[in-house]
């Protein structure tokens, strides 16, 4: 019984999300779920999110692909009456999934993230070449070819502007101290492991 | 010119609303000197734009009545209209106020027989309806106006309309070289009951009160009902007169909300219950009521009045905070869009007029009173020692309906009286 009305999982979330402290300042207006653009297409607009925090509703919250959708346009946050910076705390949520290891697999938002950090951490620059075959081919050889045909005169068009250079595929350019770079993210890991530890 | 008998054991009284004027008759009625300052040319304030009062749904003229009979019948009061406080100096028991009169351009002599009115064609903004209509240049600013004396518009001084109303008046009451005035007087205690006015709706942008007629605000209702306003008591909405019989009310509207005012409004919840008997009235069965809430606080012993209307089949309650509202040109309907708190359900729904439950803002706020005072985060005059002799009343000092409104006005003049009091004692 006292099980079901515990708020573990708010304090959860209030120690170890990124602005999860705010979670409990919601009134549940419905502001921010009506003012959001993305909010026909979801599971759970952020004020649902939130009340599912309170209620305790932990596997369901971390497991959605609801955070995933935020496009960031801020909407909710110049709307909310309480001032809750709710782009953050869906960013945060997000995150704290992924950390955990139980965001859903294959969410193209989760996919893209997941790869543009991984590139970027690698030599310090983003290889956009390297990053948006990563996309085009997630789907499998065949359709990576199809998509990036579709893409094809956007990529030309990036070549003769020398936004493009097809070598980095090959030779990739990176920050002149790499091992500085990555010393720095990895304290940077440390602080924030301590700050907001996931277990 | 205008003479003022004060001393140091005189009451100032700021605000001739209900706050103002019982704060002003309990302290004369007490035996002690009032000087009461409003700004606008008649006394009575924000009720005398209400159609009906809750709890009772009965006629706020009622009320004013009572309080103007005790004003007349009372010596020691003097009442100040078009008049301003601009400054205040010296300190507890021996404040020196100066007040500025602006010209009526009407004396004494005036019986408001109404024949300047007929005379003049210039037309101005009606402040009384929220400038929902026009008046002639010559006015009484409303049916209950006290005093019973017409105002000439300063536009028209000069212009051969001026000379027209003149002309006009049998009494001899029309003064076309008034001037401003300004007077300085002594006073022991000051009540602050300027009031409140309501937020400025156009600043909530998604309800675009700016861009779509058909969303209006509820004190701009109040006179949409009332039979002396502009539409003779028909609920018909701006756009195309059409009647309005499906009227949504938007509860918090700038209220509790960190980007407008922060506190809640406390009365906007009951104006709204009361505002759906309003359509009742006028549609019967046909009306239909929405309400939009966060939740409804019928504040003390309201919860009663709040069980009846939501035992009215009219009316429904939707407990969401509405994200934004579109005005459909062709049809004028105004369309709500928002999410349900009660299932996460989102709608979209059209409405033919919504009234925003706007909030009450202090006047205070930007008044720039001509003293040190300490007000809270929304700018209401707190009832702290540093304010010394100036008490706050009504509105001035918290939202309040027109009940609590009272009370805080027989506080504040109990404190100002006990003022003059120690003032007198000293004085011997
Ligand atoms: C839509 C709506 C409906 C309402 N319905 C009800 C109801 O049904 N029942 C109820 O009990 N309450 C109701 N209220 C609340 C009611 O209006 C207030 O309780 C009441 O007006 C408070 O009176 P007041 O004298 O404090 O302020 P006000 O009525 O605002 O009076 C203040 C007076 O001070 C004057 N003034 C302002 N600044 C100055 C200045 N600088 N110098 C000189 N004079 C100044 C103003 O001109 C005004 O005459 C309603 C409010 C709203 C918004
Ligand atoms: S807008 Fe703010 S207060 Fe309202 S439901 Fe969303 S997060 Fe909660
Ligand atoms: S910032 Fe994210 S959650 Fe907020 S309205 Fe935009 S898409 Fe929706
Ligand atoms: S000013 Fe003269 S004409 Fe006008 S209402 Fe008064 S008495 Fe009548
Ligand atoms: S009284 Fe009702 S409408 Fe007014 S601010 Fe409070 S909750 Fe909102």
């Amino acid at each position: 019984m006292s099980e079901n009305y515990s708020n573990s999982f708010l304090r959860e979330v209030e120690e170890r999300v990124e602005e999860g402290h705010w979670v409990k300042m919601c009134m549940q207006c419905g502001v921010c779920a009506g003012s959001c653009p993305f909010g026909p297409h979801w599971a759970h607009p952020p004020q649902e999110i939130f009340m599912m925090i309170r209620a305790g509703k932990r596997e369901e919250v971390l497991t959605s692909d609801s955070m995933w959708m935020c496009t960031s346009c801020y909407n909710c946050v110049v709307r909310c009456p309480r001032k809750l910076p709710i782009t953050h705390i869906m960013h945060g949520l997000a995150n704290y999934a992924h950390r955990l290891g139980i965001a859903p697999k294959g969410q193209p938002t989760e996919h893209f993230a997941t790869l543009f950090w991984n590139n970027l951490a690698e030599t310090g620059r983003v290889n956009e070449l390297k990053l948006s075959l990563g996309i085009y081919f997630r789907d499998g050889f065949s359709q990576g070819i199809k998509n990036a045909m579709a893409m094809q005169s956007v990529g030309l068009g990036m070549l003769k502007a020398k936004r493009l250079n097809p070598f980095e595929l090959f030779a990739p350019h990176g920050v002149k101290d790499k091992s500085g770079f990555h010393a720095m993210l990895k304290k940077a890991r440390e602080i924030e492991d301590r700050r907001k530890p996931i277990a | 010119m205008t003479d003022i008998i004060a001393t140091n054991q005189t009451i100032l009284v700021v605000g001739g609303g209900i706050s103002g004027m019982t704060a002003a008759l309990e302290a004369a009625e007490c035996g002690k000197d009032v000087v009461l300052v409003e700004k606008n040319p008649a006394l009575g304030g924000r009720v005398s734009q209400l159609y009906r009062y809750f709890p009772k749904l009965c006629h706020p003229v009622c009320g004013l009545e009572i309080n103007l009979r005790r004003l007349k019948q009372n010596p020691r009061i003097r009442v100040l209209t078009m008049a301003e406080v601009t400054e205040i100096t010296g300190s507890e028991g021996s404040y020196s106020a100066t007040v500025k009169i602006s010209p009526r351009y009407v004396n004494e002599n005036c019986t408001a027989c109404g024949d300047c009115s007929g005379a003049v064609d210039t037309e101005v903004a009606d402040e009384f309806n929220y400038r929902l209509g026009k008046v002639r240049a010559a006015y009484l600013p409303h049916k209950m106006a006290y005093p019973q004396r017409y105002v000439i518009d300063p536009s028209i001084i000069g212009t051969a309309d001026a000379e027209k109303a003149k002309a006009a008046c049998k009494y001899g009451a029309i003064d076309l070289g008034m001037q401003e005035e300004v007077v300085k007087f002594q006073a022991g205690a000051i009540i602050w009951a300027t009031g409140w006015k309501p937020y400025d709706a156009a600043k909530i942008q998604p309800y675009g009160y700016d861009r779509y007629s058909n969303v209006i605000t509820s004190v701009e209702f109040e006179r949409l009902a009332d039979i002396h306003g502009p539409t003779g008591g028909k609920i018909l909405r701006p756009s195309d007169g059409k009647e309005a019989k499906n009227i949504a009310f938007i509860q918090c509207a700038g209220s509790r909300d960190e980007n407008h005012l922060r506190h809640c409004s406390r009365i906007c919840c009951m104006a709204s219950l009361k505002q759906t008997n309003y359509v009742r009235e006028a549609y019967g069965d046909e009306g239909k009521s929405t309400i939009y809430y966060i939740d409804i606080r019928a504040i003390d012993r309201f919860e009663d009045f709040y069980q009846k209307v939501q035992k009215d089949p009219t009316v429904t309650f939707i407990k969401s905070k509405v994200a934004k509202a579109v005005q459909d040109e062709k049809t004028g309907d105004v369309i709500l869009h928002g999410v349900n708190t009660e299932g996460y359900h989102r709608y979209a729904t059209p409405h033919d007029l919504v009234v925003l439950a706007v909030g009450m803002e202090p006047s205070v706020r930007g008044a720039n009173i001509p003293a040190e005072i300490v007000a809270d985060s929304s700018g209401f005059i707190e009832a702290d020692p540093a304010n010394h002799a100036l008490f706050g009343a009504g509105c001035a000092s918290n939202p309040l309906d027109v009940n609590r409104a009272v009370q805080s006005a027989t506080a504040s003049a109990l404190r100002a009286i006990q003022v003059v009091n120690r003032v007198a004692r000293v004085e011997g």
